[in-house]
Order: C-alpha cells, then structure tokens, then sequence
C-alpha cells in the first residue's frame, strides 16, 4: 500500500479538488492519499468529494492556515 | 469503506451526470463552465460540455484564452486587469483546465450545425481535445439523463 502526496498549497479553486480527483483515480485501493493545501473551501469540499465517491476520509487537520487531509481509496 | 447511501465511483446513474451547454465564448463564462465542470467530475459525475456558437469558437487553434469579458471588456483593458488579478490569486489558466478535464475523463462535444454556419472546418479545431462532432440528438440523450444541465 502506497502513501501518496498532493501538494496543493497556494492553489486556487478548483484545483486542489482536481489534483484530489487525480491521485484518487492513479491509487490503488488501499492506498493513502495525503493531500495538503491552503485554499479554505477545499477544506470542507474534498470530504465532500471523498463522500461522493464512496471513499473513507482518514482525518483532517489543520495547522497555521495548512491543512492536510488523508483519504483511503 | 462501501456508503450504501453514496454512489460509486464510475457508475453511470441518473444522479451521476451533468451536461453543460457552452454558447458563450466569453473569457469568464468559459472559466465558469470548466471549473464546474471539474469540480462535478472530481465530486465523480460523468460530465458532457457542448460547444456552440460562440463557445464554439474557443475550440479553434488558439483561441481558447482569446475571448472577451462578459462585462466590462473596454477593448481588452478590462479583460487585462481580471487575468493580472487572476494570476496574483493564483488561477489557472483555460487550456490547464481543458487538460484536467480531459485527463478526468470528460467529453467534449463540438456542435456541427455551428460548425457549418460559421464556415469552420474539422482541421480549423483542436481535435486533441474533441471526442465527438454531434448535433441535438447527443444533447438531449445526455441531458434527460442528467441532474445538473446548464446553459452557459
């Protein structure tokens, strides 16, 4: 099982949800996607993409205006 | 982790679709189309976009990023301070756009009534980014089987 790393910081909408989308479709399931951004609605908007697709949202933490959110294909 | 309440991933249900016509050819317009576009196929929805008319002419070479503002063009000075605002926030441009569209799997579909009106020819487009040359039919078919459709 790999871990795999988005790094979205300093992107705009809708980016961090398309590199999300991206690196959730290249996994394999199993895998871990750790995406990492500083776009405020991404932050609420990935679980809700994660949601949509049926996937499990690890966790997601935030520290100094990062935030990191781990997801399992 | 299987959500009974939640679609699947890649399944082609009623509630999974959206299809979007493109009639503007304006600059924001078309960034209003993409993003929701990506946004739905990154949320897993199949997503269609029809290009016609004046959308239709953003699919010639080179004219992806050469539309005007909606409002407020003044003969492209308007149009230059949006995109220099645009770059400092940190967008991304319409053809990076097309790109993750296509890379998500969406179609493109070029409207060929246009296509004869307009006097545009098959080698005039960017076939790299075209799946189909379709007229209302395609539209329709997709759309009646989709929960989000908007005209653009």
């Amino acid at each position: 099982m790999a871990n795999i790393k988005v790094d979205c910081v300093g992107e705009t909408c809708p980016v961090p949800l398309v590199e999300t989308r991206k690196a959730l479709r290249k996994a394999e399931e199993g895998d871990i996607v750790e995406v990492i951004g500083t776009h405020p609605a991404s932050k609420k908007e990935i679980p809700m993409a994660v949601k949509s697709l049926g996937l499990e949202l690890i966790d997601t933490q935030e520290e100094g205006g990062v935030w990191r959110i781990r997801i399992r294909r | 982790m299987e959500n009974k309440d939640t679609q699947v991933e890649g399944e082609g249900t009623m509630a999974n679709k959206a299809t979007i016509v493109v009639h503007s050819g304006d600059m924001d317009k078309l960034y209003s189309a993409l993003i929701i576009a990506n946004g739905a196929l990154a949320m897993g929805m199949e997503v269609s976009l029809y290009f016609t008319f004046w959308g239709l002419q953003r699919l010639r070479r080179g004219a992806l990023e050469k539309g005007p503002l909606s409002k407020m063009n003044m003969l492209g000075l308007g149009k230059w301070m949006v995109k220099r605002k645009m770059k400092k926030v940190g967008v991304v441009s319409l053809e990076r756009l097309m790109q993750d569209f296509k890379e998500l799997g969406g179609k493109v579909l070029a409207c060929d009534m246009t296509m004869e009106i307009m006097g545009i020819k098959k080698e005039d487009l960017r076939d790299d980014l075209i799946s189909e040359y379709c007229a209302v039919g395609t539209y329709v078919n997709e759309a009646k089987e989709s929960t989000i459709t908007l005209f653009i």
